[in-house]
């Protein structure tokens, strides 16, 4: 258990990383470190994209499942990383 | 009205008649009928008007024979109404058509006359009624004695009664003071009015009603069922997700199966043994996303370190074209951890199952000097930090993985101890450690391999002991290194401290095949060449690297590099390259058959200069090495293009690939060597 929160803590002391969100199967975030309203929203929007993206890969092969989810804006990286009953939500700004 | 009565009067004389007969025939028939009436009874009373039987004709009638005369005409009565439309045609939407009406009403109307009956209880028969009543108080009134003035005034109002017709509020009025003045005679006659008037059949309606009972409403609801919406959409992959758990269910219940029906305990008890990775607990919820967290931290890595990783992958320098044949090293990630500061790189090897993993012993190589060890397992994927952790009380010297169970890692111990760790298993102690009772060294164990399940240890005292079995072989020094020959099982090299090598094979136990008088200090590494089958590679600290064929006792190709070599190592894709580290700080890349006296590179690859590199390990896959050296930094390099030249084939024939191509370049180069030297000879 130890090992998980250290992981988590040196991800979020990453250079760049700005914000760890820790979202349950239902699109509830459990553990976060941004602000309240904004953390709800990062949850719930993408949480349905990961279900869709998920959707997407099964649809095409059910016998395969998405590991990853990266979506690079202008001002960051948000990585998602799902998981069977929980979802790793990563902003991080890339250093260029 | 008086149309009316005209009708009447016409309808009258038709109707007895029939109505089907020609009006005017029958009429004029009737007509002559009552004259013959009349004209017989006329005959019956005056006798002699009757005699003559002359009839008096109106002068417009027919004209008629007598055959006509006698004519009979029959006459049907019928409740039939002739003067009703007998063909009356309607159109009817249902046929779209006109369609002649069966049925017509036969009522004809002889006599209508409006009446002028006003019901009783509506406005104005209540009015009528006062006013009829009012007048027969005022007669009764008149008739009784009373005073003219009162009369007068009762005249006054009765004309005033009369001139105003419906003025009730004075008649009211008047009736009220008459009332007054004339005491006793009001009640009776008004009550008398109010009697309910029989009509001429003597019928008075009644009527009853039964008792409505009033109605209640008695309702019963039962309670609503919970409802749940639900809403999913069915994908391919849900369906398929349910079979596979279905395929689940049975094959576990088959198990249990099957467990049950042999000793179940120690069965599963095994399978638990055999199970990969952590066991989680169900309780912490943060455990589950431990893979997830895994992936996370490697993909922020990978953005952090984003322009390395491109190195990595597909940065070929350009320049070497133009250097001639020197190439260079890129310096890529550098793997450190802050526990680790302060020991040195003992020992590096690369994971044979997964080629970006690496394990990275610590110690010190300072007698005086000895703390405790750690041994990290290291990923290219996670540069930033470890994959696993383990630390000892005694410094690490040298450890190994397992050619097929690619999770255990056999380390040796500077206290003489040797060790096997269990990556699969959580506990960051080792799986097995040799103690005082199962006859371990004294003395630092330097090297191990494992090979198949036996350790082999090399310490310092000058005995291999392989095993469990604890096979022993004396040597007169003080082994530093050894190296199993790739192919032939039992052969191996050993490397002493004072510079011998020594050749032994697993058979014999206290004797060595052969020796070699290799260095002038310790030989710091031997390595079997890995496709040439005679051929290996020693460094020392005496500045140089040899290349011996171990049949031969002189070495092939010494090399001197200025500064004692602390590893030296073949690399994996040519047989003619190897790459040497020196203590101060430089990588040697050679290859022979581009260049046989100098190196295609040699590099600074530790900023520091008084960090000295302790060990080199070429990457089985990728064009990597990783250097490890004192501060307990391990840099991962680059190699680039120059160094990895695979010879260049004449065209038109096909690139061969493979050992025997290897083999047949290192061969050539030795027969070139070998020559001037001795017999060619394979």
């Amino acid at each position: 258990m130890a090992e998980v929160e250290e992981t988590l803590k040196r991800i979020q002391a990453h250079r760049g990383v700005v914000a760890t969100i820790v979202v349950n199967a239902e699109g509830i975030p459990i553990r976060t470190t941004l602000d309240n309203s904004t953390t709800v929203q990062y949850a719930g929007l993408l949480h349905q994209l990961t279900m869709k993206a998920r959707s997407t890969v099964r649809d095409i092969d059910p016998q395969n499942d998405l590991t990853f989810l990266r979506i690079r804006s202008k001002k960051h990286e948000i990585m998602v990383a799902p998981d069977k009953e929980y979802l790793l939500i990563v902003i991080q700004n890339p250093c260029e | 009205m008086p149309a009316k009565a005209g009708d009447r009067h016409r309808q009258g004389q038709s109707g007895p008649s029939g109505g089907k007969a020609v009006p005017p025939r029958p009429a004029k028939a009737v007509s002559k009928k009552r004259d013959e009436d009349v004209s017989t009874e006329a005959g019956e009373g005056l006798d002699e008007w009757a005699a003559a039987k002359t009839l008096v004709k109106p002068p417009d009638q027919l004209e008629l024979t007598e055959a006509e005369l006698k004519e009979e005409f029959t006459r049907i009565l019928t409740a039939n109404n002739p003067h009703a439309p007998q063909n009356i045609v309607r159109y009817s939407f249902k046929k779209r058509a006109y369609k002649p009406i069966s049925y017509v009403d036969q009522m004809a109307i002889h006599f209508s006359l409006n009446g002028n009956m006003i019901l009783k209880d509506s406005d104005e028969g209540r009015r009528q009624k006062i006013r009829l009543s009012t007048a027969v108080e005022k007669a009764s009134v008149e008739t009784s004695a009373g005073t003219s003035e009162e009369a007068e005034i009762k005249d006054e109002e009765s004309t005033g009664d009369t001139q105003a017709a419906g003025e009730e509020e004075t008649e009211e009025s008047g009736t009220a003071e008459v009332a007054e003045a004339a005491e006793a005679e009001e009640p009776p006659p008004p009550r008398v009015k109010e009697q309910k008037l029989a009509n001429q059949f003597n019928f008075i309606e009644r009527a009853s009603g039964t008792l409505n009972n009033p109605m209640r409403e008695r309702a019963c609801q039962s309670e609503p069922i919970p409802c749940k919406n639900f809403s999913t959409t069915a994908y391919q992959w849900e369906i398929y997700d349910a079979y596979v758990e279905e395929l689940q269910k049975i094959e576990r219940s088959k198990e249990k199966e099957k467990s049950k029906a042999q000793i179940a305990k120690r069965e599963e008890e095994k399978k638990k043994g055999r199970k990969l990775t952590s066991l989680e607990s169900q309780s912490d919820d943060i455990m589950k996303i431990s893979k997830a967290a895994k992936i996370m931290e490697r993909m922020v890595n990978q953005n952090t370190f984003d322009d390395i990783a491109q190195d990595f992958k597909y940065f070929e320098d350009a320049s070497d074209e133009y250097r001639d044949q020197q190439g260079t090293l890129l310096p890529l990630w550098k793997f450190q951890y802050d526990k680790t500061k302060r020991l040195a790189v003992t020992a590096i090897s690369w994971n044979p199952k997964y080629k970006d993993l690496f394990a990275v012993g610590y110690g010190s190589y300072d007698f005086m000097k000895q703390g405790q060890g750690m041994l990290l397992l290291y990923t290219m994927k996670n540069p930033s930090f470890p994959e696993y952790v383990f630390s000892s009380e005694s410094g690490i010297m040298c450890l190994d993985f397992h050619y097929d169970h690619s999770y255990l890692v056999a380390v040796g111990f500077y206290d003489g101890n040797v060790a096997i760790y269990n990556l699969k298993k959580a506990t960051s102690q080792p799986s097995y450690k040799s103690s005082a009772k199962s006859g371990k060294h004294t003395e630092p164990v330097w090297q191990n391999e494992l090979v198949h399940t036996d350790v082999i240890k090399l310490s310092v005292e000058g005995t291999t002991v392989q095993g469990p079995e604890g096979l022993q072989l004396q040597t007169l020094g003080c082994g530093t290194s050894f190296d199993f020959h790739k192919k032939i099982d039992y052969l191996f090299l050993v490397g002493t401290e004072e510079g011998k090598i020594y050749k032994c094979s697993k058979c014999y136990s206290s004797q060595f095949l052969d020796v070699f008088e290799a260095h002038h200090m310790a030989v710091d590494s031997v390595s079997w060449n890995p496709y040439h089958l005679k051929v290996f590679i020693s460094c020392s600290s005496d500045w140089t690297v040899k290349i011996w064929d171990h049949t031969i006792k002189t070495p092939m190709f010494i090399y001197d590099l200025n500064s004692a070599v602390g590893d030296v190592a073949w690399a994996p894709y040519s047989s003619t390259v190897f790459a040497a580290v020196t203590t101060d700080g430089k990588a040697h890349v050679f290859d022979l058959s581009i260049n046989k006296y100098e190196a295609l590179c040699t590099q600074l690859v530790v900023a520091k200069k008084k960090n000295k590199i302790t060990h080199i390990q070429f990457n089985p896959v990728y064009p990597v090495v990783i250097i490890g050296d004192e501060r307990g930094h391990v840099t991962s390099l680059k190699l680039s293009p120059n160094l990895r030249r695979m010879p260049k084939e004449k065209k038109g024939q096909e690139v061969k690939k493979g050992p025997e191509v290897e083999i047949a370049k290192l061969d050539k180069l030795l027969n070139l060597v070998r020559e001037p030297e001795s017999k060619a000879e394979k």
